[in-house]
């Protein structure tokens, strides 16, 4: 990358954390247009081709004793499919594609992201707040069209003493408001931040003295950046399924 | 996060990347790209979601439904094969126990048709025996005459023969009679 080459030619320490997420095109430097195919494009679609690999690819057998791939696949089925059914009630189940959908997106992505030189498309407010919208449009689409205007009850709180109710209505539609916002920042944020701190890391790395402790601790962190991947997936779509339950029951 | 000297770097690699217009230091925040990393994400939705829902969702919702029935089969025929093995042990009891008392019964019968048999033969062979006793004893008893008869004529013979040798003239009655009288002394 131009972060080595540049710390090559000086000889000093050179920090680029936020160079690995500038969007670029993928063919020669023109401006981006909404169409352009960019790394995020060429990433997106190693993310497709990951899922296709899995999911089609892994369980073309269809066998009833599974291979390693199928039974990934199976795994993921049965773990989000369980996760929708418990938070989210059972009938929730018919947006059990929409939030595997979210769930193995974002999985995948994130996983992808921690390939060296890769791209992570996840780090990306624009990419988190669109998945985030889309929970938020679609849960009170769903609370309005199943309840209809029962779903406002969500925000009067009739356990509450009447005195109370008013300011608890103002504070619960903040938090209502807020919830997409918090929802997509704490995961492009936490992959984001991740992958900027790897990147200081490795940056101090061009220490002689202080590398071999760079090299530990990038490794420590990619440890945990893993972990952050998977769980990162996880709750954003536990709290999508939390949403939904709220639409779908949004009686405290 | 994006400290100064970031920003001035951005600002040399500029000519190199050509993406990053703005120059706002976080990368997240050139705005300039959203439309393009939306448009993008809205695609790479929409595609897993076609296939998630078209082709591996069914699929694998079929595997398993497949898979559990698959389990509920076999371990509804292992307890079907369980009963059958139960019931054959009951069977091999049934047989065994019909066995033992089907013995029993013939040695039963067997000994009572010996215990027949040998009376019976006992009784046959007593009778043989009191009859050869009784045979015997009439024997006995005709030689036990022929005896006396013998000794009777003998002490005729010799009574007459004295007679005549003493000179005496004995006529056949009074030597009888005196040899009876003998006899019965």
């Amino acid at each position: 990358m131009a972060t080595e080459a540049k710390g090559e030619e000086t000889g000093g320490l050179v920090f680029h954390p936020l160079d690995q997420f500038i969007v670029k095109p993928l063919f020669g430097d023109g401006p981006i247009h909404w169409y352009t195919p960019t790394n995020v494009t060429l990433w997106m679609f190693l993310a497709v081709l990951a899922v296709i690999l899995v999911f089609v690819v892994g369980s073309r057998g269809r066998a009833v004793i599974p291979s390693r791939m199928q039974s990934v696949g199976e795994l993921i089925y049965g773990f989000t499919y369980k996760m929708v059914e418990d938070v989210a009630g059972k009938d929730a189940v018919k947006f059990f594609p929409y939030i595997i959908t979210l769930f193995i997106f974002i999985l995948f992505s994130n996983f992808l992201g921690l390939l060296p030189m890769s791209f992570a498309t996840t780090s990306h407010i624009a990419v988190t707040a669109v998945l985030a919208a889309a929970v938020f449009l679609t849960v009170t689409i769903v609370g309005f069209v199943k309840n209809g205007t029962a779903f406002l009850g969500l925000f009067w709180v009739s356990s509450a003493p009447m005195a109370l109710r008013p300011i608890l209505a103002v504070i619960e539609l903040i938090s209502y408001f807020v919830r997409p916002v918090s929802h997509s920042i704490r995961l492009g944020g936490n992959i984001m931040a991740g992958h900027a701190v790897i990147k200081v890391f490795a940056g101090f790395a061009a220490i002689a003295a202080i590398s071999p402790v760079s090299v530990l601790a990038i490794s420590a962190i990619y440890g945990l950046e893993v972990l952050v991947a998977g769980i990162q997936a996880y709750v954003f779509t536990i709290l999508t399924c939390v949403y939904l339950k709220d639409a779908l029951h949004p009686s405290h | 996060m994006a400290g100064e000297s970031t920003t001035v770097e951005h600002a040399a690699d500029a000519g190199a990347h050509g993406a990053e217009a703005s120059g706002a230091g976080m990368p997240q925040l050139d705005f300039s790209t959203f439309p393009n990393q939306i448009f993008w994400l809205v695609v790479t939705l929409v595609v897993i979601y076609f296939v998630l829902s078209r082709i591996a969702l069914p699929r694998i919702s079929a595997v398993l439904a497949e898979r559990a029935g698959t389990i509920t089969n076999d371990i509804a025929a292992a307890e079907e094969l369980k009963l059958k093995a139960q019931e054959a042990e009951a069977a091999y009891n049934q047989a065994l126990a019909d066995a033992r008392s089907e013995a029993n019964r013939i040695v039963a019968e067997a000994k009572a048709e010996i215990q027949s048999e040998l009376d019976a033969e006992m009784q046959k062979a007593d009778a043989e025996i009191a009859a050869k006793t009784a045979e015997s004893e009439k024997a006995i008893a005709e030689i036990r005459e022929n005896a006396v008869k013998s000794v009777t004529d003998v002490a005729k013979d010799t009574a007459k023969e004295i007679v005549a040798a003493l000179g005496g003239k004995a006529d056949a009655k009074t030597v009888t009679a005196a040899v009876k009288a003998q006899m019965k002394g």
